[in-house]
């Protein structure tokens, strides 16, 4: 296998072969979601006892899966990149981090949006949320640590350390919060357990979370090619790649030939 | 279908403010970060060419300063380059 | 305690440091570490006095702006008082790694021989000791303006006891990222509060639980786990963290 993986350890290599993964992924995510949202928004029934606000829980809770995955997956490459000295591994954890503190953010707004009608208040101490809020301030520590240093290597080891104690942690933060809230549950909170889904729902569900999970996959390709030019900057192939991309455009707006001069 | 009218699908059995407040936010965000992502993968590249085109005009210049002083061979190396790239960019920060 | 290792501590007093330096025990270099920075922070009995102040005015703020209801207060006086003692904390750690990186003897440490996990366990050790103390002994007293529940002092200091080593050993992570920043203040309490959570839910149940005549030995159980878990795990990543500031 690790000779399989060797070439990838390549900067150009890896840089390539996600560009040729990135359509694709934007495909496949773009198909899956409009399949997996047209079902939930037109076809899935409503769920007996929540009525259609039941929809806003097709985004919700993959956003809330994939938050937390993205947080593992972010700690595993900062494992590999502290363990193996893998740069690229930095790279893939700077790219995933701003992405999964979107998506803990849409699963806290659509969070707030569904308990507004559920509970009456736009915000309950639940342990779910909290703990999902919880994450968003780790996500947010691990970015500001990552543009605190101007050194991109340094910001990327730090950053590593830092969400690899937070990976550590959030079990523990998880359970306490859970506990805190059994704890603490007033009489007016009606916890809702997770309804067993019927296919009718299970199916859209699962499109959406597929479509997500492409579009995760494809963002963090996007944004993963740019952590690896951003890092080789001085490498012959990035800078003939820039000089290329640029070049083209500057020929669209006519002044090519000033250029071509010097 | 669950719904037998545009309208009633659009009022989403009285949550219509909950769930399309949820799908447009989610929506926002997505696109922000996608376009968010594309812009900085063009500033990036962008960044690189105008460094590479800095660093090509003072080499010129540096081979014509050689040239007129009467000196055969170019007597510059990367180094002085790099720093002369470096001095630069400090000073239009 | 063998003859041995009384030997060992008492050779490396600092007077003859320089001529044991090489052979210094683990125990004499995380002895040697610990008298030092206590040395330096009874030089400046500022850094352990305005901490302490912090969490006095803190405390005191809560029922002027709330009002002097006993019953009220003593409800909520296990969380102000714990939530002011990660405050006060958090603005004590700056001077943990700062002084020391700013006069390069912190890059010294990390090249001597010794472990790293014992020096820099050495130094959270002098940074509860200059801190966390202080803050376990003033606690009663605010714990009377608070009308705190009688049950519950015994409560109160424990969790205060296993809790603030917690404190400073997940905030020496956060101290160790940040020391080579220029803005690292503001930055160190979004890194590090989050990770206090766990210490605050528990103590202030465990508080809540005594004062209802209620055994609280789980809570505590779990806090001591919190702080053993911490005092094996968090003296590498600290190191691991300092290796990338001082690069």
């Amino acid at each position: 296998m690790f000779k399989w993986l060797h070439p990838y350890a390549n900067p150009e290599v890896s840089y390539n072969f996600c560009g040729k993964l990135q359509p694709w992924l934007f495909r496949l995510s773009a198909l899956f979601l409009t399949i997996g949202l047209v079902w939930a928004l037109l076809y899935a029934p409503a769920d007996y006892q929540q009525g259609d606000s039941f929809r806003i829980f097709y985004i919700h809770v993959p956003a809330a899966i994939l938050a937390m995955g993205i947080y593992f997956a972010m700690a595993i490459a900062a494992l590999s990149s502290l363990v193996w000295q893998l740069k690229l591994a930095d790279a893939s954890a700077a790219a995933m981090a701003p992405i999964g503190a979107v998506f803990t953010a849409i699963a806290l707004i659509t969070g707030a949006a569904w308990g507004k009608p559920m509970w009456g208040t736009w915000w309950i101490w639940d342990a779910r949320l909290t703990s999902e809020l919880i994450l968003l301030f780790l996500y947010l520590g691990v970015i500001a640590l990552h543009n605190a240093f101007e050194d991109k290597n340094l910001a990327g080891k730090a950053a590593g350390i830092l969400s690899l104690v937070g990976v550590i942690n959030l079990p523990i933060i998880h359970y306490s919060v859970e506990w805190w809230n059994t704890l603490h549950q007033g009489a007016t909170v009606s916890k809702l357990g997770a309804p067993s889904m019927s296919a009718s729902m299970y199916w859209p569900f699962l499109m959406c979370l597929l479509g997500f999970s492409f579009l995760i996959a494809a963002l963090i390709c996007l944004r993963f090619r740019t952590e690896v030019l951003a890092r080789n900057s001085m490498r012959p192939w990035v800078r003939e790649l820039a000089m290329n991309s640029t070049e083209q455009k500057v020929c669209h707006s006519s002044s090519c030939h000033t250029h071509s001069q010097n | 279908m669950q719904f037998n009218s545009f309208a009633e699908f659009i009022n989403m059995g009285g949550y219509a403010f909950y769930v399309w407040l949820s799908y447009g936010v989610s929506a926002a965000l997505i696109i922000y970060l996608l376009f968010a992502s594309i812009r900085r993968n063009k500033t990036v590249l962008e960044q690189i060419a105008m460094r590479q085109k800095r660093e090509q005009r003072l080499r010129q210049a540096a081979e014509k300063n050689m040239k007129k002083q009467g000196l055969s061979e170019p007597q510059i190396n990367d180094e002085m380059i790099e720093a002369a790239v470096q001095h630069s960019t400090q000073a239009s920060k | 305690m063998n003859q041995a290792s009384e030997n060992s501590i008492a050779q490396n007093s600092p007077r003859d440091m320089n001529k044991t330096t090489n052979k210094l025990s683990y125990r004499g270099a995380f002895n040697l570490m610990v008298k030092r920075d206590l040395t330096i922070a009874l030089r400046h009995k500022d850094d352990i006095l305005n901490p302490l102040l912090f969490f006095v005015i803190v405390v005191t703020l809560f029922p002027l702006g709330i009002g002097p209801e006993a019953s009220t207060l003593s409800r909520i006086a296990p969380g102000i008082i714990w939530v002011a003692a990660l405050l006060s904390t958090l603005l004590s750690l700056d001077r943990l790694f700062k002084a020391d990186h700013n006069d390069g003897s912190l890059e010294q440490m990390l090249l001597s021989p010794h472990p790293v996990f014992i020096l820099v366990l050495a130094k959270i050790t002098a940074h509860w000791l200059i801190t966390g103390l202080p803050l376990i002994i003033v606690a009663p007293l605010l714990a009377v303006l608070l009308h705190f529940n009688e049950q519950s002092y015994s409560a109160l200091m424990l969790t205060l006891l296993l809790g603030t080593p917690v404190l400073s050993l997940l905030g020496a992570i956060g101290v160790a990222l940040t020391v080579g920043i220029k803005k690292g203040g503001v930055l160190l309490s979004l890194l590090v509060l989050p990770l206090y959570i766990p210490v605050l839910i528990f103590a202030t149940s465990a508080i809540d639980t005594a004062a209802l005549g209620l055994p609280y030995g789980g809570q505590l159980a779990i806090i001591a786990a919190l702080f053993l878990g911490s005092l094996t795990l968090a003296p590498f990543a600290v190191g691991a963290a300092l290796k990338v500031s001082t690069n």
